[in-house]
C-alpha cells in the first residue's frame, strides 16, 4: 500500500488537455471523484469531459465539468478559479500543466519570443499559484502540483528560454512549500524528464529515457497523494540530474547539450 | 521503422504522423494515407510502404456509454484491451474478441475481425451500431447500417481504405463475472474433431481447436488436437484469483528460436497438456488471449519474422480439404506452433471485403524458409483455390493478386469506395 495523506477527489486540473494532464485525469477519473478540468481548448476539452464522464461513470455530467480559458491571460485566471471553487464544492487538489516548449531559435532571434516562453511557462503559472495560495492557507489542507521540467535545473543553450521559466516556477513551488507547510498543505514540485507527447512530437524519441504519458501520469498522482516535494519523473531523472548539476560551470560551458 | 506483427515486409514510410484529435481534417503529408493502429496484423494491410501512416493509438477516447444498454461509443484507436478494463467489471463484455487483446477497434472494424464464438456472434461488424468516417475531401460521414448500407459494407471489412474511421459505436454484450466455463478434449484425427465440433458447437458459445501439425494420430495422418469450449460464467470461482502473467520475451534471439526440433517438441507437449472433460473455471483473459500472456512472443522467430497462413475452406469442401493441407505441411516438415482449426457460423458477413463465411478455417504460422516455405504456399494455395476457399488479408504478406480476386469476388464494387486519398501495400499488391 502507498502511504496516502492527501485524498485525491475534488481535483482542479489547470491545462487539462495536455497529454501528461489528461493521462493524470483518468487515472482520477473514479465513481468518487470530483473532476474540474480547463483548457484553451474547447472541443479538446469537450472530449476529455466525455472520456472522463463514461470511466468515472457520471452519467448526468455533475460530478466531472470544466471550462474553456486561456490560462496564460492573467486576468481571466480568477474567474476560472472561482468556477472551479463552485463546482468542487471544496478543493483537495490542485495540478497546473499548461506550457508549450518554445523554440530556443525563435526565442534568440526575438526579445518577444523569449519573453513570451517565460510568461507562458513561468510567470503565468506563478500568478496561479499566487492566487490560489491564501485560499489553500485558509483551508488548512490540501495538495499543489505544478509540472515543472528537468530543464529548469541547469540553463543549457538548447532551450534555456524555457529552463529558465521552469526554473523560476521550481523556486517559486519551493518558498510556496516553505509557506504552506505550516498550514497543512503540501507543495509539489513534478519534474518530468522526456515525454512522448504532442508537445515532443519534432523529437527522435527512440530510447529508454523516453516515458509514456500515463506513467508519468501515475508518478505525478502519487507524489500528489503522499505530498512529495519535488518528484523527478521516472526516477531515474533524479540521478541524471544530480550529475548534470554538480559538473563545474567552467567545463558545463563548453559542452553541447 | 514501423513494421506488424510477423515484421514481414520491412518497408519505409514516407511519413508517420499520431494522431491527437478527432474531428481535425486530415494531415498534410504525402499522399496516400493509411490508419495504423496496433499493428497486430500480419502483413501488409496496415502498412502504406512509401507513402505516409497515420497513427491512431492517441485516439483512444469514450465518446458515450450507456449502462442500461451496453451500448458504447469511442474513438477508433482506443485498444480491446482498454476496453475489457472498462467494461467487465461493468458487467459487459466485447461481442466478439480476436485471439489478441491488443487491437483497435478501427482495426477491428477495417479487418471485420472474427472470434472463436463467430458460430453463435457472426463477427465483429455485426455489433456496429454506427461509424463515423474522415474522408479525404473533409466530409464526416455518419455511417448505419440501415442508413448508409453501402457505405457500412465498405468500410466494415473495408482494410481502412475508405477513409480514417474516427470513432464506432458498439453493442456490447451482457456477462455476469470475468470468468468463463471451459473444458477441453484431446481427439486423434479430424474425423473425431468434427464430431466434436459438431457437438460443441450446438451448445457452447466459444469453441476452438489447436492441432498438432507435425505428428500423426494412431491412424498415421495428421489431425490430432485439442478441443476446447467455453461460456462467460455467471459467477466468479469462490476463490476467485487471477493475476496478468507479466512475462516477455525481452529481446530478438540472434536466430529464430523455431527450428524443426522446438518445433516438434513443442507440438508434442502441448499435445500431453492435461484437458479437462468436465467444465471448470478459468478467467477470460487466459482463454480467449493465451498469447498475450507472453508480450512480444512474435519474437521467438527473430529478426527476420515470420508467416501467418489463414484460410476458409467452404462447408461442402472442409473436411477433405482441411485434411489435405495438414498432410501437403506435414509432408513438406514444416509445421506450425500453433495451427487453429475454427468452424464458421452458417451467415453472410457484413462487410463487402469481409474473410468470415460458412466453413471452416484454418490458422498457421510458418518461420520464413526463402524458396521452400513459398513452395509450400503455392501448394497450400492450389489447395485453397481448389476448394474455392479464401486467404485472410489481415494475415497475408505474400498470396498472388489472382488469390485475392477469386476469394473476394467483390472487391470491385469495394474499389468505388475507396478514398481516392487512401492505400495500403496490401491493396497496391493485390490489384496492381
Amino acid at each position: 500500500m502507498t502511504p496516502s495523506k492527501n485524498p485525491m477527489q475534488r481535483i482542479v486540473l489547470f491545462g487539462a488537455t495536455s497529454a501528461i494532464a489528461s493521462a493524470v485525469a483518468r487515472e482520477l477519473a473514479t465513481p468518487e471523484a470530483r473532476l474540474f478540468c480547463v483548457a484553451r481548448d474547447g472541443d479538446a476539452l469537450e472530449a476529455l469531459l466525455a472520456d472522463l464522464r463514461v470511466r468515472a461513470d457520471d452519467t448526468d455530467s455533475t460530478r466531472i465539468q470544466g471550462t474553456t480559458a486561456d490560462l496564460a491571460d492573467i486576468d481571466a485566471q480568477a474567474a476560472v478559479w472561482q468556477q472551479a471553487q463552485q463546482a468542487l464544492g471544496q478543493v483537495d487538489g490542485v495540478l497546473l500543466a499548461w506550457g508549450t516548449l518554445p523554440d530556443q531559435a525563435a526565442c534568440e532571434a526575438s526579445v518577444e519570443a523569449t519573453l513570451d516562453a517565460i510568461h507562458v511557462n513561468g510567470t503565468s503559472a506563478i500568478a496561479l499559484l499566487a492566487r490560489i495560495a491564501p485560499d489553500f492557507e485558509r483551508q488548512g489542507r490540501g495538495v499543489i502540483a505544478a509540472i515543472g521540467s528537468v530543464a529548469g535545473d541547469r540553463g543549457r543553450q538548447s532551450n534555456y528560454a524555457y529552463g529558465t521559466a521552469k526554473g523560476m516556477l521550481a523556486t517559486y513551488l519551493q518558498g510556496l512549500r516553505n509557506r504552506l507547510f505550516f498550514h497543512g498543505v503540501d507543495v509539489v514540485t513534478i519534474k518530468p524528464g522526456f515525454v512522448r507527447t504532442p508537445m515532443t512530437a519534432g523529437f527522435n524519441r527512440a530510447g529508454a529515457l523516453w516515458a509514456e504519458p500515463e506513467a508519468v501520469a501515475s508518478g505525478i498522482v502519487k507524489a500528489m497523494r503522499r505530498g512529495r516535494e519535488v518528484a523527478y519523473l521516472p526516477w531515474i531523472w533524479r540521478v541524471i540530474m544530480t550529475v548534470i548539476r554538480l559538473l563545474p560551470e567552467y567545463l558545463f560551458k563548453r559542452l553541447k547539450l | 521503422m514501423t513494421v506488424s506483427w510477423n515484421r514481414i515486409p520491412q518497408v519505409e514510410h514516407a511519413a508517420e504522423t499520431t494522431l491527437e484529435r478527432r474531428g481535425r481534417a486530415l494531415p498534410e503529408v504525402p499522399r496516400p494515407l493509411l490508419a495504423h493502429g496496433l499493428g497486430r496484423s500480419y502483413g501488409d494491410v496496415c502498412l502504406n510502404p512509401g507513402a505516409s501512416l497515420l497513427h491512431t493509438p492517441g485516439l483512444d477516447r469514450f465518446v458515450a456509454f450507456d449502462p442500461a444498454t451496453g451500448i458504447l461509443r469511442a474513438e477508433a484507436g482506443l485498444s480491446l484491451d482498454a476496453l475489457l478494463r472498462f467494461a467487465v467489471p461493468r458487467g459487459w463484455f466485447p461481442p466478439v474478441v480476436p485471439g489478441t487483446r491488443f487491437v483497435t477497434l478501427g482495426g477491428a472494424v477495417a479487418n471485420d475481425v472474427h472470434g472463436k464464438n463467430h458460430h453463435q456472434a457472426g463477427s465483429f461488424g455485426d455489433h456496429v451500431l454506427a461509424l463515423t468516417l474522415r474522408r479525404s475531401d473533409g466530409q464526416l460521414l455518419e455511417i448505419t447500417p440501415q442508413g448508409h448500407p453501402e457505405w457500412f459494407a465498405a468500410t466494415v471489412g473495408g482494410l481502412g481504405l475508405t477513409g480514417l474511421i474516427e470513432t464506432v459505436t458498439l453493442q456490447l454484450a451482457p456477462v455476469r463475472s470475468a470468468w468463463m466455463r471451459a473444458w477441453s478434449e484431446r481427439f486423434d484425427s479430424l474425423d473425431e474433431f468434427w464430431e466434436l465440433n459438431a457437438r460443441g458447437e450446438r451448445e457452447w458459445p466459444y469453441t476452438v481447436a489447436w492441432i498438432d501439425c507435425l505428428n500423426p494420430g494412431r491412424d498415421g495422418r495428421v489431425g490430432r488436437g485439442i478441443y476446447s469450449a467455453a461460456r462467460h460464467a455467471t459467477t466468479a470461482p469462490r476463490k476467485a484469483a487471477w493475476r496478468e502473467p507479466r512475462r516477455s520475451i525481452p529481446l530478438d534471439p540472434p536466430v529464430s528460436l523455431v527450428n524443426r526440433f522446438t518445433l516438434r517438441a513443442f507440438n508434442h507437449l502441448y499435445y500431453r497438456q492435461p484437458v479437462h472433460a468436465t467444465p471448470r473455471a478459468v478467467h477470460h483473459q487466459p482463454w480467449l488471449f493465451p498469447l498475450d500472456a507472453i508480450r512480444h512472443w512474435n519474437r521467438i522467430y527473430g529478426h527476420q519474422g515470420f508467416y501467418q497462413y489463414q484460410c476458409v475452406l467452404p462447408p461442402h469442401a472442409a473436411q477433405d480439404g482441411v485434411q489435405a493441407l495438414l498432410d501437403t505441411i506435414a509432408a513438406s516438415g514444416q509445421g506450425s506452433f500453433l495451427a487453429v482449426l475454427k468452424t464458421f457460423g452458417a451467415r453472410a458477413a457484413p462487410g463487402m471485403l469481409s474473410f468470415p463465411r460458412p466453413g471452416a478455417t484454418l490458422a498457421l504460422d510458418f518461420p520464413k524458409k526463402g524458396q521452400a516455405t513459398e513452395r509450400l504456399f503455392a501448394r497450400l494455395d492450389a489447395i485453397v483455390q481448389e476448394a474455392g476457399g479464401a486467404l485472410y488479408p489481415a494475415k497475408d504478406a505474400r498470396m498472388p493478386a489472382t488469390m485475392f480476386r477469386t476469394g473476394f469476388p467483390c472487391w470491385e464494387a469495394f474499389a468505388d469506395y475507396v478514398d481516392p486519398e487512401f492505400s495500403s501495400g496490401f491493396w497496391r499488391r493485390v490489384t496492381a
